[in-house]
């Protein structure tokens, strides 16, 4: 009996020590990091679901390489516990920064208190979440109601080459992105607020297209088939822009001359289109976080004061400023 | 009562009744609410308008309903077939791109040859899983639905893969004697396995295996390899629907590229008539199914239902349908309207 209370006492007693050594032998290394000026950074990634996030993904890594921040990295899968996990393991692992793409809105609260326990910053990219801003250092990302508000403003300057059909009244057609998703409720937001701005132009139909070209190819034939006034299609992003233009060939019209199409994103194949005519304009939505990223881990670490919301170094492209921006595009 | 029925009665009866109701409806609600929803016109040598296009769109899930028909008449399911046109998609395309000549016929052809027999093989695999070792078919479907999706990004790496072969575009946007030939293709695989199936003795013994597996496996039939067969097949109508609608953009997202496309063919299948519980299908049933759930698709962007309800207005119409096919939903409606008992007994399954 007793010899058995020693055994588990002993086995207790030095599975603890393991743990201990094993997390202070990391704490160690990475107190030395920041001794020695190197940064180690844990970023959660929210996934891998579409080209745009591939981009951003190989932005964050190169950028990290390039200035010598020491960068774990874990893909969430689009689950949030993942994600948790991931940056549980990071304060466990006592980086120095913790930067991630929340997956959801809501639900990261205990998680980013355990964070501020540890004294490690976080630097939320690309989404926001719903939590108290004296959790995180700061929100770096895209604004998307300024997207759609740049897509409004291109539309009321160019009203009228915009009104294809001549009859005094700019037809609008939308496509939006998945319902509920901040950057379809955004971008529509901003694009109606500025296209208030000229009385000629009017939403005629709106409509999901879930930001698949497959969604705005079928969402827009039918546009097309219950409207012959349609003068431009304002697409939440790239594909489904797309969809739009083989829909509106698929009709026996010119995209980009019968119909205007203006997108949002600006990805190689959004690009190519509108290089080709296809498209008129393309708000940027930048996936290369990366420079402005690894800048701020540095300032925060530095002690200096970082605004709470960081912009993305975003811009917009006409047909010419594609020809001349396609070959040296990254993604 | 059989005996005595007036063509009314039996035209009463006739299981495509209801399905067939429900899609004439259905467009009537989108003539009143665009009256020129029927128009059709001849364009660039081809028919052109909103039944065109619905022919055209509805080609997908005809075909993964047609697979889904066989499987559910032997009381299985299918949950993969999403993830297996997606990987028929990929796998087409980064032929396609692969290829010496991109924009050559015979690089479609060997694409799409290729694609069809990986989701050959994959069908088959869900096949091994039910027959041979005996897993519920929800279960090992669904170990596919989730890998498969897997599977199919990692062929893409994640990325939209855009492809250009006029010859690949075509399987979803040509036509052939002013028809989509996407909706051809897709009625010639429903009548070919509409013939295999009913004028051989084939039909009859996935029924048999979906009433009973062991039973018919004691009267003498091979109840495994018509499991195993009814699901590569299915594996290849998947298959063919993940190369329609990657030619319908010419690309393949792997994320979104069939998704959700088996809860529409399970859909279509039961509007069609066929029983969930196994042991007969409708193969005409599924047909008008598949046109069922691609005008409602056509539906919510001509009459402007808000993106917010689009869901809420699907599952309503959807219950409506399947309200009107229930026997018992029916009895109870008419025995509320008229004290008539004797025909709430005509609307029993036939």
């Amino acid at each position: 009996m007793v010899k058995k209370t020693l055994v588990a006492a002993a086995a207790i007693s030095l599975s603890t020590f393991a743990l201990s050594s094993c997390g202070s032998s990391s704490g160690a290394d990475s107190g030395s990091d920041s001794n020695d000026g190197t940064i180690t950074m844990g970023f959660a990634q929210v996934g891998a679901e579409s080209g745009w996030r591939t981009a951003n993904t190989k932005s964050i890594q190169d950028t990290a390489k390039a200035e010598g921040v020491d960068l774990k990295f874990t893909d969430a899968q689009g689950k949030q516990e993942n994600q948790i996990q991931a940056i549980r393991s990071y304060i466990q692992q006592k980086v120095d920064v913790i930067a991630f793409s929340p997956v959801v809105e809501t639900g990261f609260d205990a998680v980013l208190q355990e964070a501020k326990a540890a004294n490690i910053p976080v630097i939320l990219t690309d989404r926001a979440v719903d939590a108290d801003p004296s959790l995180y250092k700061t929100f770096l990302g895209s604004d998307f109601v300024v997207e759609g508000e740049k897509a409004g403003d291109w539309l009321v300057e160019n009203a009228k080459d915009a009104d294809v059909d001549g009859d005094g009244t700019v037809n609008v057609v939308q496509l939006e992105g998945t319902t509920g998703a901040a950057p379809a409720i955004d971008r529509a937001e901003g694009f109606a607020e500025k296209i208030k701005a000229d009385d000629s132009i009017e939403i005629t139909a709106s409509q999901t297209g879930d930001f698949t070209r497959d969604g705005g190819k079928q969402v827009m034939e039918s546009f097309l088939q219950s409207d012959d006034s349609i003068d431009v299609v304002f697409a939440h992003n790239d594909d489904m822009g797309l969809g739009a233009i083989e829909a509106i060939e698929a009709a026996g019209l010119e995209p980009g001359k019968d119909i205007k199409i203006i997108t949002i994103d600006a990805v190689k194949d959004g690009m190519q289109a509108l290089a080709d005519g296809k498209i008129n304009y393309i708000v940027e939505c930048n996936p290369l976080l990366g420079p402005q990223l690894m800048d701020l881990a540095k300032k925060v670490l530095d002690g200096e004061e970082v605004p709470a919301r960081v912009l993305t170094d975003e811009t917009a492209f006409t047909q010419e400023d594609a020809k001349a921006a396609l070959p040296d595009r990254q993604y | 009562m059989p005996e005595t029925a007036t063509r009314a009665q039996r035209v009463l009866r006739h299981p495509l009744l209801w399905p067939v109701m429900a899609l004439v409806v259905l467009l009537l609600v989108n003539v009143v609410a665009k009256p020129s929803f029927l128009d059709v016109r001849m364009q660039d040598g081809h028919l052109y308008g909103n039944l065109i296009d619905i022919m055209r769109n509805s080609a997908p899930v005809m075909l993964v309903a047609l697979g889904m028909t066989l499987v559910i008449a032997t009381r299985g399911i299918d949950l993969s077939v999403g993830a297996i046109a997606a990987i028929a998609a990929a796998v087409a395309c980064t032929r396609i791109i692969g290829a010496g000549d991109e924009a050559a016929l015979s690089t479609a052809v060997m694409a799409m040859t290729y694609a069809v027999v990986v989701c050959i093989v994959l069908g088959a695999w869900n096949g091994l899983l039910v027959s041979v070792l005996g897993i519920q078919p929800i279960i090992a479907t669904l170990i596919l639905m989730v890998a498969g999706r897997g599977i199919s990004m990692a062929i893409t790496d994640g990325q939209i893969t855009t492809v250009n072969n006029p010859f690949f575009s075509d399987l979803a946007s040509g036509f052939v004697l002013t028809l989509p030939l996407a909706f051809l293709v897709a009625v010639a695989m429903v009548l070919f396995t509409a013939v295999l199936t009913r004028r051989t003795a084939l039909g009859m013994l996935i029924e048999a295996v979906g009433i009973n597996p062991e039973a018919s496996r004691l009267a003498g039939v091979r109840a495994r390899t018509i499991i195993w067969t009814v699901y590569a097949f299915s594996g290849l109508c998947a298959g063919l629907a993940g190369l329609v609608i990657a030619a319908n953009t010419n690309s393949v997202n792997a994320n979104s590229l069939g998704l959700w496309i088996e809860l529409d063919a399970i859909l279509a299948v039961v509007i069609g008539g066929t029983s969930l519980m196994g042991g007969r299908f409708s193969l005409a049933g599924t047909f008008v199914g598949a046109l069922f759930i691609a005008t409602l698709a056509r539906t919510i962007p001509n009459i402007g239902i808000p993106s917010e309800v689009n869901y809420l207005f699907k599952a309503v119409v959807v219950i409506a349908v399947c309200l009107l096919q229930s026997p018992k939903a029916r009895a109870l409606l008419r025995v509320r309207r008229s004290a008539a008992p004797t025909l709430a007994k005509a609307g029993s399954p036939a």
